[in-house]
């Protein structure tokens, strides 16, 4: 193996997009039903990781550094606990133009 | 037609500044017709993110010429197809001097500065561009006849005699006009990118280019056993190295997909291409992935869905394409509209140039051609066993055994084949299904 290069931390990868955050949150999520749900596919597909289990049995989410991309509510596969919109206009991800 | 409009209303409203939008937005107001281009971001383009080349020549059309003007990092002269296991790699590579000179073939280019181009470009038409607003739903008549749009803004109702969703691949103006079936988190893939600054002089000796030219790098394997795919492009001071992830088999694992990327950049075969440098960006954006068979019906009456809203991404493997998709069908949704608005019917019926000419053109020719292919690719067996099967073949074929004598070539892949479970019956059926997508 070619010797790694020193392993970003995800907060730094996340760190170098830019964000214009709404002070609505675009994405809400049903506490109730994640409590049931057994495979938590938001967890590890969302590339921005902005769902994390608690030790309750819940889910904390923001939605800050979202890409809007809709990996999440496209694999949540407990109807309707992911309620998903775009964010205001204006507000959101910002990608970079040259 | 439904109700009367009223008397502020466009002709046409496009929802989404992105490539299919700007092209639709240019043909409706170069035929004089009042065109409104609303865009969500702060300005077009800054929503977007792709996994990095472009194939322009349906802009010869639009935009004669276009590549004198067109904001690009490099022409892609050198394509190479890999394929990874753990610890191996087997490269096809090709290189084209035709491809760096006019009418060029695919370059490389940020879509932030792509889109805000070619958005420019419509607004230069007469098309009246609108950012920081999102449409939140649409407008109908008692008939159900798409009259406008909602949205964010202070009394932000927007009326139209025709509105041409091209609000990317989440389009939920599609989804609410009812024009698509069941969404099924199978016919999606996430593409996660890091764009990592690297000096010029670095790119180019690494990657072997000089000037513009520039490299495409696709990758079979090297996505930690999710079935997807893995690229590298180079820009002109970065890299865009990334993985397109399957959602379903993603979601059913425990690897994120940063973690997936960080994989593929420590493999042997992509280590020295991407060491060092510093992440300028980290990005994602949804897939529509499975071509023709996840389609939405194109047409409701006033209303018409092109680029990715579509799900016009072509994923076929060796061709892995999407902004020349968005850009034709927003030409050829907007031709459509202007018939329809000229001839003062723009229901459905009025407004079937559109799926006459997707049918008619590469747009949707390829994808009937290809309908198979985006399930082949990510197949389990293309993407888990093929590859450890060939990487394995050629290994042995090129390593040198002595004292034994070299073994023929067909007991190598007949051996590899069994190896790795692959039954001989299922490949003449993979072999036949590629046969029929590529042939």
């Amino acid at each position: 193996m070619t010797e790694r290069w020193p392993e970003v931390s995800f907060e730094d990868l996340i760190g170098s997009t830019r964000f214009d955050v709404h002070e609505r949150a675009h994405i809400t999520v049903d506490d109730a039903i994640c409590a049931d749900c057994s495979t938590r596919g938001c967890v590890v597909a969302c590339p921005a990781n902005l769902f994390v289990p608690t030790s309750d049995g819940g889910i904390l989410f923001n939605y800050e550094q979202c890409f809007e991309c809709g990996t999440c509510y496209l694999v949540c596969n407990e109807e309707g606990a992911i309620t998903w919109t775009y964010p205001e206009g204006g507000h959101g991800v910002v990608f970079k133009r040259t | 037609m439904g109700e009367p409009h009223s008397a502020t209303a466009v002709d046409a409203i496009v929802v989404g500044a992105g490539p299919a939008g700007a092209a639709a937005a240019t043909v409706l107001a170069r035929a004089g017709k009042s065109v409104i281009l609303l865009e969500r971001g702060s300005f077009p383009g800054s929503k977007n993110m792709y996994g990095g080349v472009v194939y322009p020549r349906i802009l010869d059309q639009l935009h004669p010429e276009w590549w004198l003007e067109a904001p690009i990092q490099r022409w892609v002269t050198r394509r190479s197809t890999m394929i990874l296991t753990d610890t191996q790699a087997l490269t096809v590579d090709f290189r084209s001097a035709a491809w760096g000179a006019p009418p060029y073939n695919g370059a490389t280019a940020y879509r932030p500065d792509w889109d805000h181009w070619l958005a420019g470009k419509a607004e230069a038409d007469g098309a009246v561009l609108v950012c920081s607003t999102t449409a939140t739903g649409l407008l109908r008549d008692d008939r159900g006849h798409v009259t406008g749009v909602t949205t964010d803004r202070p009394d932000g109702d927007l009326h139209a005699r025709v509105v041409i969703a091209c609000d990317g691949v989440n389009s939920f103006l599609a989804k609410e006009a009812g024009l698509y079936g069941e969404v099924d988190a199978a016919n999606y893939t996430v593409g996660v990118k890091e764009t990592i600054a690297l000096p010029k002089e670095v790119i180019d000796e690494r990657f072997g280019v000089r000037d513009r030219d520039g490299v495409d790098i696709e990758i079979l394997g090297g996505t930690s056993g999710v079935n997807g795919g893995g690229f590298v492009y180079t820009n002109l001071d970065t890299l865009a190295v990334g993985v397109v992830l399957k959602l379903p088999k993603l979601a059913a694992q425990q690897l994120r997909p940063e973690a997936i990327i960080s994989e593929l950049k420590a493999h042997p075969g992509i280590a020295p291409l991407v060491d060092g440098g510093e992440v300028k960006e980290y990005s994602a954006h949804v897939i529509p992935e499975a071509g023709l068979s996840m389609m939405p019906k194109m047409t409701g009456d006033g209303m018409l869905v092109a680029g990715d809203a579509a799900a016009m991404c072509l994923a076929a493997g060796i061709w892995l394409e999407g902004v020349n998709f968005a850009m034709a069908s927003g030409m050829y949704a907007g031709e459509a509209a202007v018939e329809a608005l000229t001839a003062g019917d723009t229901s459905a019926i009025g407004l079937a140039g559109y799926q006459r000419r997707l049918d008619d053109t590469f747009v949707l020719r390829d994808h009937r051609k290809l309908r198979r292919a985006p399930s082949l690719v990510l197949s389990d067996r293309v993407q888990h066993l093929y590859p450890g099967m060939i990487a394995n073949t050629v290994e042995r074929m090129f390593r040198v055994d002595n004292p034994a004598p070299k073994p023929g070539l067909r007991r190598i892949l007949d051996e590899e084949r069994k190896r790795a479970g692959v039954k001989l019956k299922d490949l003449a059926r993979d072999a036949l299904d590629g046969l029929r997508s590529y042939g």
